[in-house]
């Protein structure tokens, strides 16, 4: 049985990502008989070039995702070389890393909150050091630049960055590296960056381009917080798709071509970036400098990552209280009065988005998991791992842009009278889910002693008796933690839950985002609490299950 | 005792045993342990006294290949899953498994044969008696002491009646006190068992302990060992 799990991991991963792209490819050139088009023309893409303010929209697309990866790369490179094996270390970590279970939407939005112009931080500072009485005509949000569009994403990527390098901290002798270089006079934050860096950094690169590959094709964010003459690509590439005139789809996906000639001509530019960066930072250690005088950049980096903390937590905190407020005017930093009107009046609407949004990602998550632990147990079995490329093929749903083949995927399943159903959504909730599930259960899953096997199996335990009753209730924490990330990764994804579900499936996440960023507050307070209140109930439970269960069991209980 | 061929058809029998790491030869032994006896086989890290353990217990790393057979009572194991070998392993470290408590420990490993619930509880029980820790069922193996973990793992191989015992340096972690006193309850409670003992160390006392036949492997460059 174990023996076609690896098969079949490919199969949901890979098939619904081949289709897509086909299923997309074919539209752009005229072909797709549902709608009409049965010759190969090059009319969608005449139709896209047509569109005012393309390149522009296209650009802005690919320079968000350069910059934005370069900047979370930056702060986390950063902060990892000036403070790893530190208590400030630890500390920033565990406040961090939570982060990562919050949905980008909810992220945006909370951030949108505080730095808007009658935002959160406006209101702390007025009127008493900034005078104004009233919201600044500033336009923060949405600004033409894309700036906020940046740093929301950079505040939602940096946990995540984080924690891949976290994880690959063991792989590399990097507490050994850095006392060896402080002994040879370097400061610990270069002495790091020469010595351990480099090798962390290859053990990240793919997810790395992840980054990169969503910052540069995401939706969601860049509709809250991007600019909006012309918008980003990805989001009017969503609007065509969405469009009431159905022959417009051509157009779009000739236009989802055209963003994943973006998201690769952005890998491509991070590629030839790491060329001249390398020999850069070759040279400059060679030179024999030491960075002893680091106390100043260290701050910096450090600051830098508890700002970007401090900016998600806080503006989630304003998300929650705006959810509960009465008349709240501007410079107050407090809300007038306090009232559950918002929750009772959007109670009813909330409902049946609430109960989509459990069940697709109880179910999506379910599937994974399972799907996850048979591979792990086949490998365990085999001895084999699949090494890099079966990593690659992981992440392969991470690296191609979203709307590359969701547009085909829709497009398929409408043909096959199969869009908008339970299962095609499920479906296509497990191709983003189970990567994210398998990353995170991996790493334990290996570390595990199998010398405990090896015992249970001289004990007589057959194989099935050693899985169920040794190594996974050892590894429960492991799994119910890769299912709380799964669970939240389910809860966050917008763009597939739109286009499978035909809007016919609204999520907490799909409505929320529909909402937009000027839309009323104390209703968007509601949805994105909402939001992030999931994800947090699933990684609590992963903390309270094994150690209510385990509570007699001191080495393995957890809390 | 008697006839030599009924000797050789009891105990432990290492039939030409060759195992190697591509084209180096890690281990090579020819040897037989006899019910009760030990056989102390010492050598550096990295010499392969792990590796043959593996072997013997049905472990062993596919990347090695390995030559030769394993009989035990008569019964040729080489090729047998290691859940049919009846053997009894003891690590450096104790292993308990940490989610369930002391008594769950044994019971997990009272052989099948032993039915009913009361009947497996019963049986775990006095074996938990026999190293002295009577009344320590319900305990949480990570409360106890390094000396009181090491006669729990004990307990634990001897209640599965094992047919004979693998012993991986599994003194080295305790302190110098400790380790003569454990190492003798081991020794003891094989030699009544008339179990044969296959122990690697590089410890010299473990060996002297042993008072058995002692092999000495090379270090892991050179091929061939000495007996």
């Amino acid at each position: 049985m174990l023996r076609f799990a690896p098969p079949l991991a490919l199969f949901v991963l890979a098939v619904p990502l081949a289709c897509g792209l086909l299923g997309t490819i074919l539209p752009a050139f005229g072909f797709l008989p549902a709608l009409g088009g049965r010759h190969l023309s090059v009319q969608p893409f005449a139709d896209l070039f047509g569109q005012p303010g393309l390149w522009r929209s296209a650009v802005q697309a690919l320079m968000i995702g350069l910059v934005t990866t370069a900047i979370s790369l930056a702060m986390v490179a950063g902060f990892v070389c000036a403070w790893y094996g530190t208590r400030a270390f630890r500390l920033i970590q565990h406040l961090v890393s939570p982060l990562l279970a919050v949905p980008h939407a909810a992220a945006a939005f909370g951030f949108a909150f505080m730095i808007a112009p009658s935002g959160y931080l406006a209101r702390l500072f007025s009127p008493w050091a900034t005078g104004w009485e009233r919201p600044p005509d500033l336009l923060i949000v949405n600004d033409p630049a894309g700036l906020a569009l940046i740093a929301g994403l950079v505040i939602k990527e940096v946990p995540f960055l984080l924690l891949v390098t976290l994880a690959a901290l063991p792989q590399v002798p990097a507490l050994r590296s850095l006392r060896l270089s402080q002994s040879l006079g370097y400061g610990r934050m270069m002495g790091f960056m020469f010595t351990a860096w480099p090798a962390l950094y290859r053990q990240i690169r793919l997810a790395v381009f992840a980054v990169i590959a969503y910052a540069s094709a995401n939706v969601d964010v860049a509709f809250i917080l991007g600019p909006t003459t012309p918008q980003t690509l990805p989001v009017r590439l969503v609007g065509w798709m969405n469009d009431p005139e159905l022959s417009m789809r051509f157009m779009a996906c000739a236009g989802a071509c055209l963003q994943i000639a973006v998201t690769a001509s952005a890998l491509a530019a991070w590629l030839v970036l790491e060329r001249t960066v390398g020999p850069v930072a070759e040279s400059i250690c060679e030179t024999g400098r030491r960075f002893r005088r680091d106390g100043v950049v260290r701050l910096v980096s450090g600051g830098m990552m508890a700002t970007s903390a401090f900016l998600v937590f806080g503006g989630l905190g304003v998300l929650a209280l705006w959810s509960v407020s009465g008349l709240w005017q501007f410079p107050s930093a407090f809300p007038d009065a306090l009232s559950w009107r918002t929750w009772q009046r959007t109670g009813p609407a909330l409902t049946g988005p609430l109960a989509t949004t459990i069940i697709i990602a109880l179910a999506a998550t379910g599937i994974s998991v399972a799907i996850a632990l048979a591979c792990l147990q086949r490998e365990n079995e085999t001895g084999r791992t699949g090494g890099n490329r079966a990593l690659a093929l992981v992440y392969l749903p991470l690296l191609v842009p979203q709307i590359g083949f969701l547009f085909g995927l829709q497009l398929l399943l409408i043909a096959g009278d199969a869009d908008a159903s339970w299962a095609a959504l499920i479906l296509v909730h497990v191709v983003f889910v189970l990567p994210y599930v398998f990353l995170s259960l991996s790493a334990p899953w290996r570390a595990y002693d199998r010398r405990y096997e090896a015992i249970a199996a001289a004990l007589g335990a057959p194989a099935g008796r050693i899985f169920w009753r040794v190594r996974l209730p050892m590894l429960l924490r492991a799994v119910l933690v890769a299912a709380a990330v799964g669970f939240a990764v389910s809860v966050g994804q917008y763009l597939p839950t739109l286009l499978v579900g035909a809007g016919r499936f609204p999520t907490i996440t799909t409505e929320a985002v529909a909402l937009g960023s000027g839309g009323d507050r104390r209703v968007i307070g509601v949805y994105a609490f909402l939001q992030m209140l999931l994800p947090f109930v699933g990684f609590a439970l992963a903390t309270l299950v094994p150690a209510l269960l385990f509570r007699n069991r001191r080495a393995i209980r957890g809390l | 005792m008697t006839d030599p061929s009924a000797l050789q058809a009891t105990g432990l029998r290492l039939d030409n045993i060759l195992i190697a790491l591509g084209s180096r030869t890690l281990v090579s032994i020819d040897h037989h342990i006899a019910p009760g006896d030990v056989l102390t086989v010492m050598g550096p890290s990295g010499s392969g006294k792990s590796t043959l353990l593996a072997f013997i217990g049905g472990f062993l790393d596919p990347a090695f290949s390995a030559r030769g057979h394993v009989n035990c009572n008569g019964a040729d194991i080489t090729d047998a899953p290691p859940q049919a070998r009846r053997a009894g392993l003891l690590f450096q470290d104790t292993l308990l498994f940490p989610h369930m408590s002391v008594g769950g420990n044994l019971v997990f490993a009272v052989p099948q044969s032993v039915t009913g619930r009361a009947a497996r509880r019963d049986y775990a029980g006095d074996a938990l008696c026999d190293v002295g820790l009577d009344g320590f069922f319900d305990r949480d193996p990570d409360t106890l002491s390094g000396g009181q973990k090491a006669r729990v793992a004990l307990a634990r191989v001897l209640v599965s009646d094992p047919a004979f015992m693998l012993l991986d340096e599994p003194f080295s972690k305790l302190d110098a006190g400790l380790r003569d006193q454990i190492r003798r309850l081991v020794f003891e409670r094989a030699k009544a068992r008339r179990l044969p003992v296959l122990l690697v160390t590089h410890d010299a006392a473990d060996a002297e302990a042993a008072r058995g036949a002692l092999i000495e492997l090379a270090p892991a460059s050179a091929d061939g060992n000495g007996t």
